[in-house]
């Protein structure tokens, strides 16, 4: 539980979906995901990383992912839900250090 | 292996790294990573495609997507997709974990390549199926030190 917060995430998410239209999600958080492993002592640029983002729907969870060292900075991520329903969305990242960034959206089925 | 090998270990025997067991840390861990994902299972190659830049000109950020055939159903659907840079100083890139809410069984991120290798992807489905699919890259500039 140290240092600054972690950034806003960015959430690309239509506001609006027809019954059983599937929608493209994308997701970005602005994140060094520094892996301690560069320089030339161990830890010359301390490690700093996200651990473990969760993608929610209406409270279940669709999509999770552990992030290793190979996630590039600035972790990005697409995936293709199918709404059916008029929808509640909470994305949620964790890092090593217990430290939580979360956003929400909601999906209207007009 | 190479020059830089031993290095490589005292590095990584310094860093404590939290890791889910398929976020594999060396060449021989990625084997038995993917040995334990597979639980024993024969590895289908086929059903999944994992597409990667032929030239990535920054490692740092390299554009994957994966794909798997599924119908993602609740009684058919993919549970699991690991992914590996066989070359890189921790091969575990990432491992996502799916619903059959997901329309299909693909995701698109960036990685971080070393140099020139091959990323590997394991998708583990429903029934306890196991596929792979691979694919080669040439990193012109890497991302992982320096």
């Amino acid at each position: 539980m140290s240092g600054t917060p972690l950034a806003q995430p960015r959430i690309r998410i239509p506001r609006q979906a027809r019954a059983g239209e599937v929608i493209e999600i994308r997701t970005l958080i602005e994140h060094p995901m520094e892996s301690g492993i560069r320089g030339r002592v161990p830890d010359a640029v301390p490690r700093d990383m996200l651990a473990w983002m969760t993608v929610r729907m209406n409270g279940g969870t669709v999509f999770a992912a552990d992030l290793g060292n190979g996630t590039a900075a600035n972790p990005y991520h697409v995936l293709f839900v199918r709404i059916e329903r008029t929808s509640e969305f909470e994305f949620t990242w964790f890092d090593e250090r217990g430290r939580t960034a979360r956003a929400t959206a909601r999906v209207t089925v007009t | 292996m190479n020059a830089a090998a031993p290095r490589r270990a005292v590095l990584l025997g310094l860093v404590a790294l939290p890791a889910g067991a398929a976020l594999a840390q060396d060449a021989a861990s990625m084997q038995a990573a993917i040995a334990a994902i597979a639980g024993g299972r024969a590895v289908e190659e086929g059903g999944m495609a994992l597409r990667l830049p032929a030239l990535a000109e920054n490692g740092a950020q390299v554009p994957l997507a994966v794909t798997v055939e599924s119908p993602m159903t609740a009684a058919d659907h993919v549970v699991a997709i690991h992914l590996f840079a066989t070359r890189n100083p921790t091969p575990g890139l990432a491992s996502f974990h799916l619903s059959p809410a997901l329309a299909r069984a693909e995701v698109q991120t960036r990685i971080r390549l070393a140099e020139d290798q091959q990323v590997v992807a394991i998708a583990v489905l429903s029934d306890g199926r196991v596929r792979r699919a691979a694919a080669e890259t040439r990193v012109a500039t890497g991302g992982c030190l320096g």
